[in-house]
């Protein structure tokens, strides 16, 4: 398509969606979903870098074997800040909340969400939520982990549990609100024309993880306030000592958590067809079966919660029947992984620093979606269960698949959002720094979480001193990746080369309109006439203009 | 005590060769898994890199590629859901003729007692090759017995009994670690496990290593003896035709049949129960008047009592 | 494009039509109410386990609540869930005085059952009900009081009376406050909506041509009804045989 063309037209259009007002005012009152979406971006950066804090103290406390550096008490309030934080704070809200109100009413053609005002509303509900829980931390903190495990939560700990669980409590209905607009936003304000399996594949993968999160997020809602309630008002509900049974606030809270870490993960996917489309120029291969494969992980997530209680004395047939449904979501899995790569076939790759990024979420994914299988074979996760090895696992899909997958689509769509270039080979150098840094710090946690290593453990043996040493280098390096990776993105929003309005020359709504898109996204409605990733056509603008006068459609 | 650089580590029970087994196949297809999709991406990138003048194809709709890898996936998955699940049973089933030792979890300390009486805190000695049953229960949060070079672990919980069981095939010393976070010092509630030749361990009951300081030589079932005529057990189940009580010689394992219709194996849970609160299910022919102990009798207690009466019936261990 | 939905003052900006708008809102409502279930769904989880677990204290649980006050809050709430479809029939009718008159009517429905409600709660406080240090329950003299009071005890009563284990007759009812107590909170939320509800309606904002607000409002409402409809069994009646 021709460049000229389109900026050309961006100049004769209204203000960009940034321009449109610089008070304070302006953006805190703001109902433009893209002025929500920089907002929840600006808020989850600050949380990422809490978590990461915590991150730096408590791998350094285990440099050495007898803890030294931090106390029992402070190192158990830092990886559970970390934990909720991290997720509660950080990687829930990160793609659905950022890029999900960016971009799903410009991919479908819409001026906005369905309802713009109880976005904003979600926001402030997220912050005062957020608000809560960095009291809790300030108040001196919450020794729990994020797990909040009854009766230790609700009768033992002397923390400060309650601000704790209210503020993930409160976060949940931020969540909820979100989850509920795109739902409505995708199925009620699509474009004329837009049918779905026209939609883009980040779409659907959005839709499928709303659905999750409007069946999940109130039942973890509940089993918080439960805690509140035995905690707070001294109700018995999971005491032993009446007959209440502390491993039903397992079930209820896993009910919700596992089809949550597919909240995490879901999102990722759909930036990585996106992304991976776009750097091959291709279609993605079996459109329909990765479209579907997203909904069968999601229902499927709902009935698998029980595999991270086979030691906890649920019945042995229990743990059997859990164990055969969580082996059904690999294959889902699997699929939309060689979908991806059979992508790569025959297309026309090119290595921009979003396609990167989305090798390191293929290979990391794929390690850690495998090491997925050896924690649901029982006899395993027996052996497995509570060490290094699940918080290998967990970090290798939530940081390799959930925050790759955010970074992939923070590149991808950087020129959209803010109508600036980042530095290509900072991007590029960063990706790789991250990469091997990642790698360094999480692969020895597999080794000696197979041999033993309990989590959450602030002294410990010191045979595994060594594989520790190399996880706390490890995570250096990949701290340095973030940091520079920050420092860039930062330079780029002052500095960076201006964005013309498709610069990966893709396809999508997304890039038919200016970069940074308008107020109200487009001038007119789009109509859409052809499929997504029609990278065999050329892009739509072109198509409309030639049929009709150009101003008549859109920027 | 093998390098943490070593593939496998210390194999020290009859089920870890078996668990190492799995691991060992889910580290190959791993490995084979991550070979396959690094090459294909590593061919295509280079094949099929960006290049002036050259058009990528389009796909086409096809599902022939997906269906058969999701049906070998299924294979493959479910040889692993069997095989884990079968070895997973045999690690869970304790033998008939294991030997019990009780466990007591609280922050943040294991207290083990030996069915001739020897007690223990935070260290547990057996016998290489006899099968161990411990039955655990805890007395405040959740806790978890785990034993890396035996492969095994299991949450001990308030107000129930877990178990788990192993068969130690090599004589040495291993870790013993709680598994489940259960407050500040969670990382110190732990010890060693001692696996002596049955020869030593004998020995080592009769006292030649020395034993924890105070502590008794009695047997459970003895201090559940003297506890029973303590707290005044004796007055309703001296098994005397007519006492108030039901007799509790042979009660263990029996079926017992209540008030209310239903009925229950007495097994040691129920035993639990029955002392503590014994109105929860009332024997059928007898009347609600047992008091409720829970408060009087600690776990350790409520053990030594089972222990008691499981002896009543001769055939205890 | 239709010129027409634009000429409609009531189509917010980002909606193509009123009837876009309109379905919008209903489905928002309804995927907000799937959440409300999911919501009880866990309390009711735990409502399930415990009481397959201590059948004996659900029994003797549900005959310490007053069936004749739950019986009246559950008439109060049909009644309230008629004077709503009623507020929403008048509202698309264009009758805004009558609307206004049926909401006014469901409020104070809505507050009778608090009312009702609060005279529970208290009963239960002065009972020593409530879960927590402060529990007290004797079975035996409870027994000899309804006696003494000329009710006839069942077989299952006596029998639940003279076995159950006081400590989880507390479970039962921390179930009670717990589900009552978030269903009460629903209450006070859905007459907050009414007020406001009552406000615009006069206000007239309301027309044949928009009536969203009113609708959802009327959905939400509903749903609050439907749920206590569940909870009066479940809670009050069931233990009773
Ligand atoms: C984003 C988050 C995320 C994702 C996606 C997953 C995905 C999976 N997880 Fe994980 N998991 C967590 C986050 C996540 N998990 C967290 C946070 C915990 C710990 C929580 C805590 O205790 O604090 C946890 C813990 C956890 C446990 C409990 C461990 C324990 O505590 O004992 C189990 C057990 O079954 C498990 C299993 C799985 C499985 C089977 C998948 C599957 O979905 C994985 C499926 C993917 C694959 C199997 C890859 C398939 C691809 C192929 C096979 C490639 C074939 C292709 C070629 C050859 C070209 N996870
Ligand atoms: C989205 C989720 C997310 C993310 C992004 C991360 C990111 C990281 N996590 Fe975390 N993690 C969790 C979710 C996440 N984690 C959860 C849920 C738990 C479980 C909590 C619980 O048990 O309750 C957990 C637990 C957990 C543990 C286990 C603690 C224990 O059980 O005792 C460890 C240990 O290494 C760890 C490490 C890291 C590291 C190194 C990073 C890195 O990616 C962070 C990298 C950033 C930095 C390192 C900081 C910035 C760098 C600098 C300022 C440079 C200087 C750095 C050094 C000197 C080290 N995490
Ligand atoms: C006041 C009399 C009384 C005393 C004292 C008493 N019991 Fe009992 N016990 C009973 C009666 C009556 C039953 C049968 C009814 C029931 O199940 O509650 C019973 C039942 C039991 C049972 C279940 C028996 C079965 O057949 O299932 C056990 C076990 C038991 N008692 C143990 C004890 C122990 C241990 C003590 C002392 C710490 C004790 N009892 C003290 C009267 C008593
Ligand atoms: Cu006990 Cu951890
Ligand atoms: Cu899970």
């Amino acid at each position: 398509m021709s460049e000229a063309s389109t900026n050309a037209t961006a100049t004769a259009a209204p203000k960009s969606y940034l321009d449109d007002g610089s008070t304070i005012r302006s953006w805190l009152l703001t109902i433009d979903h893209k002025r929500i979406a920089i907002l929840y971006l600006i808020s989850i950066t600050i949380f990422f870098a809490l978590g990461a804090f915590a991150a730096a103290a408590f791998r350094l406390e285990l440099l050495t074997p007898q803890g030294d550096f931090l106390s029992a008490e402070t190192y158990n309030k830092f990886f559970t800040m970390h934990g909720i934080v991290m997720i509660f704070f950080f990687l829930l809200p990160s793609i659905p909340a950022v890029m999900g109100n960016f971009l799903i009413p410009i991919m479908i053609g819409a001026k906005d969400m369905a309802f713009p005002r109880l976005n904003l509303l979600s926001w402030y509900v997220f912050m005062a939520g957020a608000g809560l829980a960095i009291s809790a931390i300030i108040a001196g903190g919450v020794d729990t982990g994020w797990t909040f495990y009854t009766p230790y939560s609700s009768m033992y700990a002397n923390s400060h549990v309650i601000l704790a669980v209210t503020g993930a409590f409160i976060a949940g209905f931020s969540s909820i609100m979100t989850g509920l607009n795109i739902i409505v936003t995708v199925q009620k304000m699509r474009a004329p024309g837009l049918t779905w399996f026209r939609l883009p594949l980040f779409v659907w993968s959005m839709y499928a993880t709303s659905l999750v999160v409007l069946l999940g997020t109130p039942v973890v809602a509940i089993s918080l306030a439960m805690i509140f309630v035995e905690r707070f008002l001294g109700f018995g509900i999971f005491d032993p000592a009446l007959g209440g049974d502390p491993v039903l606030f397992q079930h209820i809270f896993w009910f919700y958590s596992h089809p949550a870490v597919y909240i995490m993960i879901l999102p990722s996917m759909g930036v990585i067809s996106e992304v991976i489309a776009c750097f091959s120029r291709r279609r993605v291969y079996g459109y329909t079966f990765v479209a579907f494969s997203s909904l069968a992980i999601a229902v499927i997530g709902f009935f698998v919660w029980g595999h991270h209680m086979f030691v906890s004395g649920q019945s042995a047939y229990a743990g059997v029947i859990f164990s055969f449904l969580t082996f059904f979501v690999a294959i889902p899995t699997a699929i939309k992984i060689i979908n991806w790569i059979m992508t790569m076939h025959k297309g026309s790759i090119s290595f921009d620093a979003p396609m990167l990024y989305a090798f390191g979420f293929l290979g990391l994914f794929l390690v850690g979606g495998l090491t997925g299988l050896f924690l649901s074979t029982m006899a395993t996760d027996v052996h497995l269960h509570d060490t290094y090895f699940v918080v290998s696992h967990f970090h290798y899909v939530m940081v390799g698949g959930g925050v790759m997958g955010f970074f992939a689509a923070l590149h991808y769509w950087w020129p959209k959002m803010m109508g600036r270039m980042y530095p290509e080979g900072w991007a590029k150098f960063a990706a790789i720094v991250i990469f091997i840094g990642f790698n360094l710090t999480f692969l020895p946690q597999f080794q000696m979480g197979y041999h033993g290593m309990p989590r959450r453990y602030h002294a410990y043996a010191p045979e595994f001193q060594i594989m520790h040493v190399m996880s706390t280098a490890g995570a250096s390096v990949m701290g340095a990746g973030y940091l520079t990776m920050f420092s860039y993105l930062i330079w780029s929003l002052f500095k960076g080369k201006k964005a013309s309005a498709n610069p990966w020359d893709s396809r999508g709504l997304e890039w038919e309109t200016a970069c940074p898109p308008p107020t109200h996204n487009f001038l007119e409605t789009p109509v859409v006439t052809q499929d997504a990733y029609s990278f065999d056509l050329p892009s739509v603008t072109c198509v409309l203009e030639k049929k009709d006068k150009p101003e008549e459609h859109r920027v | 005590m093998k390098s943490v650089f070593s593939l496998l580590p210390e194999q020290a029970s009859t089920v870890a060769g078996q668990v190492d087994a799995i691991y060992l196949f889910l580290v190959a297809v791993s490995i084979f898994c991550m070979i396959f999709a690094g090459l294909l991406v590593l061919v295509f990138s280079i094949r099929y890199r960006r290049r002036a003048g050259v058009e990528s194809e389009q796909p086409h709709e096809d599902s022939r590629l997906e269906i058969f890898a999701g049906v070998c996936m299924l294979v493959l998955l479910m040889t692993l859901f069997g095989w884990g699940a079968k070895v997973y049973f045999h690690s869970v089933r304790p033998p008939a003729d294991a030997m019990e030792i009780m466990v007591t979890g609280k922050q943040w300390m294991w207290k083990l007692q030996h069915p001739q009486g020897k007690r223990e805190i935070n260290e547990l000695h057996v016998p290489v090759g006899r099968p161990i049953q411990l039955t655990m229960t805890s007395e405040d949060v959740i806790h978890s017995f785990f034993i890396p070079a035996f492969r095994i672990k299991q949450d001990v919980l308030p107000g129930r009994y877990t178990r788990l069981w192993f068969e130690a095939t090599k004589v040495g010393k291993y870790h013993l670690f709680c598994a489940e976070y259960c407050g500040t010092e969670h990382s110190m509630m732990g010890g060693w496990v001692t696996v002596m030749t049955p020869a030593d361990y004998e020995r080592w009951l009769g006292g030649e290593v020395a034993p924890i300081a105070g502590a008794p030589q009695e047997t459970p079932a003895q201090l559940g003896e003297k506890l029973f005529a303590q707290l005044g057990c004796t007055a309703c189940h001296s098994g005397a035709p007519g006492s108030l009580g039901p007799d509790l010689a042979g009660l263990p394992g029996s079926t017992v049949k209540f008030t209310d219709g239903t009925q229950a194996v007495a097994d040691d849970d129920y035993l639990r129960e029955s002392i503590l609160d014994a109105q929860t299910h009332i024997v059928e022919g007898y009347l609600p008047v047992m008091p409720v102990f829970r408060g009087t009798v600690n776990e350790d207690q409520v053990i030594q009592l089972i222990a008691y009466i499981k002896s009543l019936s001769g055939g205890a261990h | 494009m239709s010129s027409a939905s634009q000429a409609n003052e009531h189509v917010a900006h980002h909606f193509e039509s009123a009837e876009q708008q309109r379905q919008s809102a209903q489905l928002g409502m309804w995927a907000f109410l799937v959440t409300e279930v999911m919501f009880f769904s866990g309390l009711f989880a735990a409502y399930i386990i415990y009481r397959s677990l201590y059948p004996e204290a659900w029994t003797v649980g549900s005959h310490m609540l007053s069936i004749g006050l739950g019986g009246f809050n559950t008439i109060i709430l049909l009644c309230s869930s008629l004077t709503m479809a009623l507020a929403v029939h008048a509202a698309q009718t264009d009758k805004r005085g009558a609307s206004a008159r049926w909401i006014i009517l469901t409020i104070v429905l809505g507050l009778a059952f608090l009312g009702v409600k609060m005279v529970e709660y208290s009963a239960k406080i002065e009972h020593h009900l409530v879960p927590g240090a402060h529990f007290h329950l004797d079975p035996a003299q409870e027994l000899a009081n309804l006696q003494a009071a000329g009710v006839q005890v069942g077989d299952h009563l006596r029998h639940a009376m003279e076995t159950v284990n006081t400590a989880h007759v507390q479970l039962f009812f921390s179930l009670y406050f717990a589900i009552t107590g978030l269903h009460a909170l629903h209450m006070i939320i859905g007459i907050g909506v009414m007020i406001w509800l009552l406000k615009t309606t006069i206000e007239g904002r309301y027309s044949s041509a928009y009536i969203n607000p009113v609708e959802v409002s009327g959905l939400y409402w509903h749903f609050v009804d439907i749920v206590w409809i569940f909870l009066f069994p479940l809670l009050y009646l069931v233990g009773r045989h």
